[in-house]
């Protein structure tokens, strides 16, 4: 996969940002700080087509770790590379600023307006004259020729099924096994879906002391979340409903189906807390996340991983505000029932018609697409799925 | 470890080291009790075409029920507090005894785990 002159032909137009890195979308957003912005925000979004607000449901009283995953999350969002400019409204000016303060550190246009003091209207009014020029100003960017190495791909699967093990899955691990030689950062999660295969995790760890550290994620999530809060063996919720339709019976059989995401051959180089940005350079990590598809994605985003691979069996429909979502389906029956959620059919591989040498490749060429500006099935159908992860109560 | 050797024919027809006949069921390893169902409206008394995708082998066994796609089957008679086995690995116990070719589910299988 490499040229005469050196450089792979594994190659992409998109967006270099001020900060070095590549972008696949150009949005200009709209973040609300705290639920009692969303109003505002969807204003401004409304008045200035073409930009792009994500409601949310937080930002009030959350205070110590959960707040630091709150703030991680809000500016690793704005800070994403498929963002050209952000507007950030907040109920005051404090915690706003602390949002843009971190969004411009990228060195990308962001500015912040407060409500309180000045109300909804003045407040729109303003916020759309800086979303307009944001717009105006973002439109004129244009996409430049990158490697393969400019990418950022994450993945976590959803409703899945025995097919995803056998198919979707291990397709992304022969995309993961070709481009994470390439350069790539790659990124996987799902801590408690990793149960029942956790000694296998551990040991695709880059060396034993991430090993270690893996391993003390899980157990974490397994004493503080599962064991503290179960009042039953998680039937219907992990494996869902939707998993046991499909075929799947117990956390150890998702687990294993789960893992094939990460192929034959890449080994994970860290493991990051939620919504952390990876700081080893490239390669395959492993993120500490819920299995819930729209929470881990939010997460993978405000990591700013650039395109999201989602393997799915029984047809989860989730999108993203601004990572967009290549779904992979390999069974037959929910790419016939469900074909407009669909990217990427690899249902071939249960006929045995397909090899998953072929599917990777496959898989590979809708990345590129997908990067150069193809619309996924999620962006089509307005799936923005954006959902932050909360830690406990507010206070 | 029970393994369903005998029924494992060695010279499946290929070409292009692809299988000429689409299979009912897909088997991770050798290792495994149990396969998944890869076809639509799989019926009772099915003669089904099995591959181990880990080795490419085929084996035949007949589906005592109808079992829905994506849906696993036994490949040997697992007996109850038996461990079940996919993908070379554990995924659980048998809380039923449960019949070669018979469906294998949340009815008669449980996680160890939680």
């Amino acid at each position: 996969m490499t040229s005469g002159n050196g450089k792979s032909n594994l190659r992409f137009h998109g967006w270099r940002r001020e900060n070095g890195r590549v972008g696949v979308r150009n949005h200009v957003l709209i973040l609300p700080l705290d639920d009692l912005s969303n109003a505002a925000c969807e204003a401004v979004a409304g008045h200035i087509k073409g930009t792009l607000a994500i409601p949310h449901a937080y930002g009030r009283l959350q205070f110590g770790e959960d707040l630091e995953l709150f703030f991680r999350t809000l500016i690793g969002t704005g800070s994403n590379p498929n963002v050209a400019a952000a507007v950030v409204i907040g109920i005051e000016d404090g915690w706003t600023k602390r949002v843009t303060d971190g969004i411009a550190k990228t060195g990308k246009p962001v500015t912040g307006f407060g409500i309180e003091g000045t109300g909804d209207i003045m407040t729109v009014a303003k916020a759309a004259r800086a979303a307009k020029d944001y717009l105006q100003w973002a439109s004129e960017l244009r996409r430049e020729e990158c490697d393969i190495s400019d990418l950022w791909i994450s993945t976590k699967c959803g409703e899945s099924d025995t097919t995803t093990g056998l198919a979707s899955c291990p397709t992304v691990g022969n995309m993961y096994d070709k481009l994470i030689p390439k350069g790539i950062h790659g990124v996987f999660g799902e801590t408690s879906e990793i149960t029942g295969a956790e000694h296998l995790a551990k040991a695709r760890a880059i060396n034993a002391e991430i090993g270690e550290k893996w391993m003390k994620a899980w157990q974490a999530y397994e004493d503080e979340v599962i064991q503290a809060h179960k009042t039953d063996d998680l039937q219907e919720s992990q494996p869902t409903k939707g998993n046991i339709a499909g075929g799947l019976t117990t956390i150890e059989e998702k687990a294993l189906g789960n893992l094939e995401k990460i192929g034959r051959n890449c080994r994970y180089i860290d493991v990051l807390t939620p919504a952390e940005m990876p700081a080893r350079g490239s390669g395959l990590y492993y993120m500490d996340t819920s299995s819930a598809a729209a929470e881990c994605v939010t997460l993978m985003a405000a990591a700013g991983y650039v395109v999201h691979t989602f393997p799915t069996g029984q047809g989860n429909v989730i999108g993203n505000p601004i990572l967009p979502i290549i779904k992979i389906s390999g069974n037959p029956r929910t790419v016939r029932t469900m074909s407009e959620h669909i990217d990427l059919d690899v249902s071939g591989i249960l006929r045995r018609e397909m090899t998953l040498e072929e599917a990777g490749d496959a898989l590979i060429e809708m990345i590129l697409r997908t990067a150069n500006g193809r619309l996924t099935a999620a962006e089509a159908l307005g799936h923005r799925e954006f959902v932050i992860t909360k830690l406990y109560r507010s206070a | 470890m029970i393994c369903p050797g005998e029924a494992f024919i060695e010279n499946t027809p290929f070409m292009s080291g692809r299988l000429m006949s689409v299979p009912h069921l897909l088997v991770h390893d050798r290792k495994d009790t149990v396969g998944v169902v890869v076809i639509e409206g799989l019926k009772a008394g099915t003669d089904m075409l099995g591959v181990v995708t880990a080795d490419n082998s085929s084996f035949q066994l007949t589906a005592k029920m109808e079992v829905p796609i994506g849906h696993k089957v036994a490949l040997v008679d697992i007996k109850a507090g038996d461990t079940v086995w996919k993908y070379g690995h554990d995924i659980g116990k048998a809380v039923a005894d449960i019949k070669k070719g018979e469906h294998v589910h949340i009815h008669n299988l449980k996680t160890k785990r939680w």
